[in-house]
């Protein structure tokens, strides 16, 4: 990301901005690019260069590509479960892009692309999700839940929250160590609800710690609607509790995301303390593979948000700029694509985890418990003879 | 050697391991100017000051959430949670984040943290300062639980659970902070966490304890001496890992086995230990195992001396099996 200062690009945005927003007023959310690509962000237009707008839209349209492919794969039953992100892309690129290589990450569900974003090498992200012995974590957790610690990317777990709390210890641990990185908490509108939301904006708030919490505002928390988790008319709003600015965006929009995280994570670095942000967008599929969302909402909804594409807005704005043409964007897919294909075929190729793997790493070494139940697993499984149980299927 | 109790064993062990490793860092409620409900951080807030001994806001966990972050990033944090029986808002943050680090991103990260917490009864506190709640931690993977019984193998245990690469449940008897006192080394002073001690050879029945049931049973058992019954006692010291080899080794010897703990007796960690005792050691038995505990009843508050489990009832124990 070699784009100049953020700042420069919306010197003026935030009145002219909140005049384009779809709601007009003191929280309405930062907006840059209205749905078709027009810049309304204020005189002297975007600034990013046009290497950092195409690397946006890349990074975006991966993600998009690798939902549909995964989603593939799980209906073939070569992963057994994928928590999509399509309709999120320009929440998840653009946050990702405003943190720095040194910078933390403790993600939620819908962060896979951070990690991409960050260097996480997609076969390894396939490999993942086939709970292949080749990846780190050796097929012991569900899809989706990455660890990727050369980009200080925090192994995921499926509890909903707790990771603020950890990214809250990891700013003030860097703080303490007059380390100048600021960690990113990431979560969704669901996990406003938890006691540890409330504790990490709380703690993080006394201790004036550089991190930011990234809330993907998606609508919905599997089924239950925004307004049915809160009655607050913002997540934004909820900041002020803990003396820390809340600001909202458009979600949808990868410049405004990328503009508004620079400044928190900025004020962050500086000593100035947290930000909560609340990125307005749609989860357009399912929770997960497992969900049938056309159960609980209407589908006009879901076309409303699809008229706000995130990937076709700053496509537009890229081919009114002439950053982008029709060929080039067909070129672009087509290397994303054949690397994810790439990806499948070397994430194929691993092996499933050794039996071995079901014990260690509980402990730094064996307990003689565990030690125990190793060799009593192993000489059952010898004495029946053949391959470890499969993967799926029962013993 | 300077006598102890073991609040200052506890504040010995924590000085030193603040003096000898500055990534060590203290947190929770009240340890800092205070120095602790109980005095454990006493003068550490003076010596380190408030970035090694923060006074946090009053959230367990936010805690031990934040302590988990402070180790991830490398930090050796310890997090004391003001009585155990306020510990089960961190349950999630313990059960679901520290104790599966290690083991869920195959050893990328890890959590490195001690959580410092009194137990038990034995100062009038009624429900909610008296539980012992180490039986739900022990049913954790990637957990270990220690519980110390003395002065000098609270700061040999607390020394080494510092300085373990995996997350430690320290957990601290409030009966014997400092009803008891004993010579502790000065300095560097670590016990192996793992190995259970035996606090008094015998042959005729193994008592197996810990933390503040360990004295109990040492006043049970010069009883049953008078009466001619010869009891080995084995502290167990640490919960997980168990050092099942001792315990073993003892009862195949003594052929009978009393577990006391005061816990609640279902599910307690004595019905584990029995447990092991009818798999690995039925034929050694030469009478049924036999338990101690509290009551299946919330912690009482004026009958707490008849909840907990003294030298009286477990002799009545110990004659059971004796002369079963």
């Amino acid at each position: 990301m070699g784009s100049r200062s953020p700042k420069a690009a919306t010197a003026d945005a935030p009145s002219a901005a909140a005049a384009a927003g779809p709601a007009a007023g003191a929280d309405a959310p930062l907006r840059l690019l209205a749905p078709d690509g027009s810049w309304v962000g204020g005189a002297g237009g975007n600034a990013l260069a046009p290497e950092t707008l195409l690397e946006l839209y890349r990074g975006m349209l991966r993600i998009r590509l690798l939902d549909g492919r995964m989603l593939n794969l799980q209906r073939q039953g070569r992963i057994g479960f994928f928590g999509q992100c399509t309709g999120q892309e320009a929440a998840i690129v653009g946050s990702a892009a405003a943190l720095e290589a040194r910078d933390w990450v403790a993600p939620a569900l819908r962060e896979a692309g951070v990690a991409l974003w960050r260097g996480l090498p997609i076969e390894r992200l396939i490999a993942q999700c086939m709970g292949k012995g080749s990846e780190v974590s050796q097929g012991r957790q569900m899809p989706c839940h990455h660890s990727f610690r050369a980009a200080n990317f925090v192994s995921m777990s499926s509890v909903i929250a707790t990771q603020l709390l950890h990214a809250v210890g990891i700013a003030r641990a860097a703080q303490l160590s007059k380390d100048p990185i600021v960690a990113m908490g990431y979560l969704g509108d669901g996990a406003t609800s938890e006691h540890d939301f409330h504790c990490a904006l709380n703690f993080a708030g006394v201790w004036k710690a550089p991190v930011v919490f990234f809330c993907q505002n998606n609508q919905w928390a599997i089924s239950v609607p925004f307004a049915k988790q809160t009655a607050a008319k913002s997540i934004a709003a909820k900041a002020v509790a803990y003396g820390m600015p809340g600001v909202r965006v458009d979600g949808n929009d990868v410049l405004a995301v990328l503009d508004v995280t620079r400044q928190a994570v900025e004020r962050a670095r500086s000593g100035g303390g947290p930000t909560l942000i609340e990125a307005l967008t749609y989860r357009r599929l399912g929770h997960s593979s497992s969900d049938d969302p056309t159960r609980y909402r209407e589908q006009g909804e879901v076309a409303q948000w699809e008229a706000q594409d995130p990937i076709e807005r700053l496509k537009r704005h890229l081919l009114a700029l002439g950053l982008l043409t029709a060929a080039k964007d067909e070129a672009i897919e087509e290397e994303l694509q054949a690397a994810i294909s790439e990806g499948i075929r070397i994430a194929e190729q691993g092996g499933e985890p050794p039996l071995e793997s079901l014990f260690t790493d509980v402990f730094a070494e064996l307990t003689p418990q565990l030690r125990e139940q190793q060799a009593a697993a192993q000489a059952e499984l010898a004495a029946r003879g053949g391959p470890l149980p499969s993967h799926h299927g029962s013993r | 050697m300077a006598v102890m109790t073991m609040v200052e064993a506890i504040n010995d062990a924590l000085r030193v391991e603040m003096r000898r490793d500055p990534r060590v860092v203290l947190l929770g409620e009240d340890v800092g100017i205070k120095g602790g409900v109980f005095g454990c951080s006493a003068g550490l807030f003076k010596e380190f000051g408030g970035d090694r001994v923060m006074d946090t806001p009053l959230a367990e966990s936010g805690i031990v959430g934040a302590a988990i972050g402070m180790a991830l990033y490398g930090l050796v944090p310890i997090a004391e949670i003001q009585f155990g029986d306020f510990i089960y808002p961190a349950f999630d943050q313990i059960v679901s984040e520290a104790a599966k680090m290690r083991y869920r991103s195959g050893g990328e990260y890890t959590v490195p943290m001690t959580i410092r917490t009194p137990i038990g009864g034995g100062i009038r506190g009624g429900h909610y300062h008296s539980q012992s709640p180490e039986a739900y931690f022990a049913h954790t993977p990637g957990l270990k639980v220690v519980v110390p019984s003395t002065p000098a193998d609270a700061k040999g245990l607390l020394l080494a659970s510092i300085r373990d690469p995996d997350p430690v449940l320290f957990m601290e008897p409030k009966l014997i902070y400092r009803s008891l006192k004993e010579e502790v080394p000065a300095g560097e002073h670590l016990v192996e966490i793992g190995k259970a001690r035996i606090v008094r050879p015998g042959k005729d029945v193994t008592l197996i304890a810990w933390g503040g049931m360990v004295g109990m049973c040492e006043k049970a058992a010069a009883k049953c001496a008078e009466e001619g019954i010869d009891c080995e006692i084995v502290d167990v010291r640490t919960i997980v890992p168990l050092d099942e080899a001792t315990i073993l080794e003892s009862v195949k010897k003594t052929g009978r086995a009393v577990i006391v703990y005061e816990a609640p007796k279902t599910g307690g960690f004595g019905g584990e230990i029995s447990a092991i005792l009818a798999e690995k050691a039925i034929e050694w038995l030469e009478a049924p195992i036999v338990r101690v505990t509290g009551f299946d009843t919330p912690f009482p508050y004026t009958l707490e001396s008849v909840y907990l489990p003294e030298p009286g009832r477990i002799r009545e124990a110990v004659l059971k099996v004796a002369r079963f």
